[in-house]
């Protein structure tokens, strides 16, 4: 019979990999959601990170991939802005379009570059770094310190973001800006200006994911490869309830509910695998249900009434 | 002289709401800017405090030439401003709307300290962590003065400050005022209320449609005088029709109490109107009349007590471009939605239909009817006027030939004209039988509107003696006992 | 009628945006332009087969769930969700299907178009309660489901509903009397006739009833709509919500039952995405969803014909619906902009 710490840990270890990608797309829209912008735009965006972020590491290195996927996901970025934010369109049907061209878009670019059959890509990728001694802890050593470089990046962009939107002058401008535009505007926030660096911020963040979804997780690319994760950080940020902190743990929750099929195929149970496809969405259904209504949005998401 | 404007214009669209107008403030005065609603007065001050720019004209702060491009420019100046409605963002605490509104750093500890030892320098003590949104009207007042002296405001902008204050609260915000400028700061004070520039005033402005009418100290200036400059002329006001048979009782509450939206809720009520009888309530915000309005119009539950309300019933709300008309709807469709199912224009049993060429000729009758400037039946109601927009909501309400009315601030924003004609719409209401309840947030208007007056304190109605007096009632919206009556 | 006009141009114009877009795109990325076009538009209008074999029945899903999304959205909800209920009704059908094995035709195509639309109904049953109760946004939970159907598709097919040999990842094929009878010489069932009938039905709800108007102005102003119209809006939003999805679900239905005959992964190329294209391109009014339907409907044909002869990915057509969507966006924001007009005039004289 298998040790059953031994699975433990590696459920825990697989969970904290599937939820990098989530927590640094949920944490970047946090940030725009908090301005009062919704982007449901950001699964092109990591998408087309998760492009960028194979393209980028092929032509030059993994840590090349990781810059060009962010660039692209800042360019998605600057398109939603443009007709969200620019001339004031509906959010979510914008963000739908700009996802619906992104999806379009790199399956013609990867067909280009790769060939029509899409054969599977062999990409230089990130590989684990363990940190010595932290990361032979029992149970959550190789959870937490033998992960890939972007994994550690999270660690760290988490928080940072957290004292950013809390504990800095700019944030709490960027937040007024996304509870009481025009109260904001007396203030003297420029509140257009807030809510487009914070929806670039965004990209930015999701393009990442998107590059690390590649480059630390999958190891290659392939069309439509994000398979709504970026619809899922979305809820996450409902979940986290528009704090950082909170999404890295309601991401890390979903990736538990996706890595379990590990331990129940561990334990010899044989389940199909499309439930552990199904589960973690309706859970990620069944919590927001629980966490909406207690927690206020920023009360001008969404609006574009400035 | 710490502020100056000199020939200010600006214009919105084809609609110019200020033409050359000038203003001095010196140090140590309280000025006050006179005039009825759509004057100009909201517009000069938003030009002063940097929110709008001028299309023509200067200001100086300090005898300099200035130009603001933004709010935070003229709070760099040392102007202060306190709108007539909270700025404060709802969802963040005192001492964070404080942070923003000064730029001052936010972390949490030193911020509460510095706040406290603001406010209590002022002597308008707050509680820094509380949420805005928790605020009564009063305190949200206070916030608002003690946000724009953070930022070290020298000159005080202060926006219709009363509005929604009760009497002695009204008061003591005014002493504020005068202790502000003895201190040595410039203070400019909006107001349509007479009585109060004269009590506090150094020196009286008066703005009509948008250009300064008078302007002197205030010792040179009396009351008829000011009333004459305000308005131009004499209003056409509706003479009060006489005693009117009053019928059966159409709204009867008892025990009544409604959960709160806002402010304390309804604790108490227990009172009936009877068919013919216009009674206003009166109130400060807050204090339940919402919630029993709301529940009286049968859009809120009761929670406990008994409620009968006479159909058909009609309701005008206090917010006319969010809760009364839909904005991008024509007017025939607005009349529509607002008159119901009971409306002639609806036909069919199975599946009800809507009969929208006999619509559209009603709503022109009822614009013509009604005196409503408008494109016609088919514009959008969102391209009327405050007052128009209102007036068709008085038309629609009416429209349901209702037994019930019931009228929130219905006068709110209006000029002293298009008021007068709506009191006389509601007169004409219960003179043909219909019971009316209404509240404003304006004393002098439940005065002079009511029959019969209630007062809304702390959730629980209580109903005013006949021929009540101001400060009596004031002092009953506070819930405090006068010494002598009166 | 002048709104209807300007509506029609700036459509026009938003299409032809897209096809420029999609030009320059692949002559950037190295592609023949014109050969691509020249295919998209041979298959989609090419030949008579090619459009209504092709064009018309890949625009009947696009109707009907256009009318779905036009139906949500003018009460004012986000139904994001089609494609999985599209996959719900699909299964339901597929399932019937075969059932109905034995049955008269009367019998087996009812059965199995209820059986669509009331398993479309149902998928939308958990985005409404979670709205109404809990307050989640419907455009969320709606998405979010998509990828549960989808996943249950795979669950069925290779699964309880796989075909009997067990070889294929699809469903064992459906009933002859469950197929729905098709144009004579043409690939085109009855379905279509389906979908004028919807479209002509949600056109007099709209115009002519007093609940469609309710919705309406439930769509435009909420809280105005409750306070002053005392309109039930949960009870419409739901209702609305439903029946888009009940549309959606019927449009799987019609797929099974119209052309593919069974169940598989993928059958739907994102209707359910694309019928966002077609409702915004007709402005939520049902006679125009018709037209935008076959026209999108004839870009995915041409797409299919545009991969097959000029080598262009299929996919690239989203980029010209997403490019439309946009265009519209942008040109509906920028006359919003252009100050006061009779707006509503627009809309009540254009209701249907």
């Amino acid at each position: 019979m298998m040790d059953p710490v031994a699975v433990v840990a590696d459920v825990l270890a697989a969970a904290v990999g599937i939820a990098t990608p989530l927590a640094l797309a949920a944490t970047g829209e946090t940030l725009a959601e908090r301005s009062g912008v919704v982007n449901l735009g950001i699964e092109g965006a990591m998408l087309f990170g998760a492009l960028g972020g194979a393209i980028g590491a092929t032509v030059a290195g993994p840590a090349a991939g990781l810059g060009f996927g962010v660039l692209a996901g800042v360019l998605v970025a600057v398109l939603f802005a443009a007709v969200a934010i620019g001339a004031g369109a509906d959010q979510i049907i914008s963000g739908t379009a700009v996802t619906l061209a992104s999806v379009g878009l790199t399956g013609t670019i990867y067909r280009q570059f790769y060939g029509p059959a899409g054969v599977g890509l062999s990409i230089p990728t990130l590989a684990p770094l363990p940190i010595p001694a932290l990361s032979q802890l029992p149970l959550v050593g190789e959870a937490l310190f033998a992960q890939p470089v972007t994994t550690y990046l999270t660690f760290l962009l988490i928080p940072l973001t957290w004292w950013f939107l809390f504990r800095t002058r700019p944030g709490l401008a960027l937040r007024a800006a996304g509870e009481d535009p025009v109260a904001a505007r007396a203030a003297g926030v420029p509140v257009r200006v807030t809510r487009v660096a914070a929806v670039l911020a965004g990209g930015a963040f999701a393009g990442l994911a998107g590059a690390a979804l590649v480059l630390a997780q999958v190891g290659t690319f392939t069309e439509r490869m994000t398979a709504g994760r970026g619809f899922v950080a979305i809820a996450i940020v409902v979940l986290g309830r528009w704090n950082p902190v909170g999404a890295g743990l309601a991401a890390l929750l979903f990736g538990l509910a996706t890595a379990a099929q590990f331990a129940f195929q561990a334990a010899g149970l044989d389940v199909p695998y499309q439930l552990f496809l199904m589960l973690p969405y309706l859970l990620t259904l069944l919590a927001l249900a629980g966490v909406v209504g207690r927690v206020k949005a920023p009360a001008s998401l969404g609006r574009n009434g400035d | 002289m710490p502020l100056t404007l000199t020939a200010i214009s600006k214009s919105f669209g084809p609609v110019q709401a200020l033409r050359g107008v000038s203003l001095a403030v010196a140090a140590g005065e309280v000025h006050a800017v006179l005039g009825e609603n759509g004057a100009g007065k909201t517009t000069l001050m938003h030009i002063a405090d940097g929110l709008l720019r001028p299309d023509a004209g200067t200001i100086a702060v300090d005898g300099a030439v200035v130009r603001f491009r933004s709010a935070r420019d003229a709070r760099r100046h040392g102007i202060g401003m306190v709108h007539q409605h909270s700025t404060a963002v709802p969802a963040l605490s005192v001492m964070e709307n404080i942070a923003l509104a000064a730029g001052w750093p936010v972390a949490p500890a030193a911020l509460r300290l510095r706040v406290e030892a603001l406010a209590d320098r002022l002597s308008l003590p707050l509680d820094p962590s509380v949420s805005a949104s928790q605020l009564t009207v009063s305190l949200k007042q206070r916030l608002e003065i003690v946000k724009a002296l953070a930022s070290e405001a020298r000159i005080l902008l202060l926006d219709e400050p009363t509005a929604a204050l009760a009497p002695a609260e009204a008061e003591e915000l005014l002493r504020f005022v005068r202790g502000f400028a003895q201190s040595g700061g410039a203070a400019v004070l909006i107001t349509h209320k007479l009585d109060e520039a004269l009590a506090v005033a150094d020196r009286i402005t008066v703005l009509r449609r948008g250009a300064v009418v008078r302007s002197a100290p205030r010792r040179d200036c009396t009351a008829a005088q000011l009333t004459e400059a305000m308005i131009g002329g004499a209003v056409a006001v509706a003479a009060r029709p006489d005693v009117r048979h009053h019928g059966p009782a159409l709204i009867r509450c008892d025990g009544l109490e409604v959960a709160r939206e806002s402010g304390t809720g309804l604790h108490l009520a227990t009172f009936s109107i009877r068919g013919g009888e216009l009674v206003a309530v009166a109130g400060v915000e807050g204090n339940g009349q919402r919630e029993l309005l709301r529940a009286v119009a049968g859009l809120r539950r009761p929670f406990r007590g008994l409620l009968e309300v006479s159909r058909p019933i009609a309701f005008i709300p206090e917010d006319r471009t969010t809760e009364g008309l839909i904005p991008t709807l024509t007017l025939t469709e607005n009349v529509v939605l607002g008159v119901g199912r009971a409306a002639p224009w609806i036909t069919g049993r199975l599946v009800r239909r809507v009969d929208w060429r006999a619509a559209r000729v009603r709503t022109a009758e009822l614009l013509q009817q009604f005196g409503i400037r408008a494109a016609g039946p088919d514009a959008a109601a969102g391209s009327l006027s405050g007052g128009n927009q209102q007036k068709l909501l008085v038309a629609r309400a009416l429209e349901r030939h209702p037994r019930v009315l019931v009228a929130e601030n219905p006068t709110r924003g209006l000029d002293v004209q298009a008021a007068a004609d709506v009191h006389a719409r509601l007169r004409e209401a219960s003179a043909a039988g219909a019971a009316v309840l209404v509240y404003s947030n304006d004393l002098d208007e439940v005065l002079e509107l009511g029959d019969r007056v209630l007062v809304a304190a702390e959730g629980v109605i209580s109903e005013a003696p006949p021929g009540v007096g101001r400060l009596q009632l004031g002092a009953m919206m506070l819930h405090r006992e006068m010494p002598n009556a009166g | 009628m002048r709104g209807d006009f300007r509506a029609l141009v700036m459509g026009a114009a938003a299409l032809l945006i897209g096809l420029l877009l999609l030009a320059a795109g692949l002559e950037l990325a190295g592609y023949d332009a014109s050969a691509a076009l020249a295919a998209l538009g041979s298959g989609a209008f090419g030949t008579w087969q090619a459009f209504t074999g092709v064009t018309l029945v890949r625009a009947v899903p696009l109707i009907l769930i256009g009318l779905g999304f036009a139906l949500a959205l003018r009460g004012g909800a986000l139904n994001i969700g089609a494609e999985g209920q599209f996959y719900a009704g699909a299964i339901a059908a597929a399932w019937m299907g075969v059932q109905a094995a034995g049955w008269p035709a009367w019998a087996a195509l009812p059965a199995v178009a209820a059986a669509g639309w009331m398993a479309g109904a149902l998928w939308m049953v958990l985005p409404v309660v979670l709205r109404l109760r809990f307050g989640v946004l419907e455009a969320i939970s709606t998405l979010l489901l998509n990828f549960v159907a989808e996943a249950l598709v795979s669950l069925m097919v290779l699964g309880p509903m796989q075909e009997p040999t067990g070889i294929y990842p699809q469903s064992a094929p459906i009933a002859e009397a469950a197929r729905l009878p098709l144009l004579p010489g043409t690939r085109l069932h009855a379905g279509f006739l389906v979908a004028l009938l919807a479209a002509g039905g949600m056109a007099w709800v709209f115009a002519r009833t007093w609940w469609g108007f309710r919705l309406r102005a439930l769509g435009e102003g909420s809280r105005a709509a409750e306070v002053s119209g005392r309109v039930p809006a949960g009870r419409m939003l739901a209702l609305a919500l439903f029946g888009s999805a009940a549309l959606a679900g019927l449009a799987g239905a019609f797929e099974v039952s119209g052309v593919s005959y069974s169940l598989y992964q993928n059958l739907s190329p994102g209707y359910g995405f694309t019928a966002i294209g077609v409702a915004l391109l007709a402005r939520l009014r049902p006679s125009a969803i018709v037209l935008t339907g076959i026209v999108f409907g004839a870009l995915e044909a041409g797409a299919g014909a545009m991969q097959r002869d000029a080598g262009v990915p299929a996919v690239a057509v989203y980029v010209v619906e997403a490019a439309v969507i946009l265009a519209l966006l942008l040109g509906n924001a920028a006359a919003r902009r252009g100050g006061q007009r009779a707006v509503g005039a627009d809309a009540a004289g254009g209701a249907a």
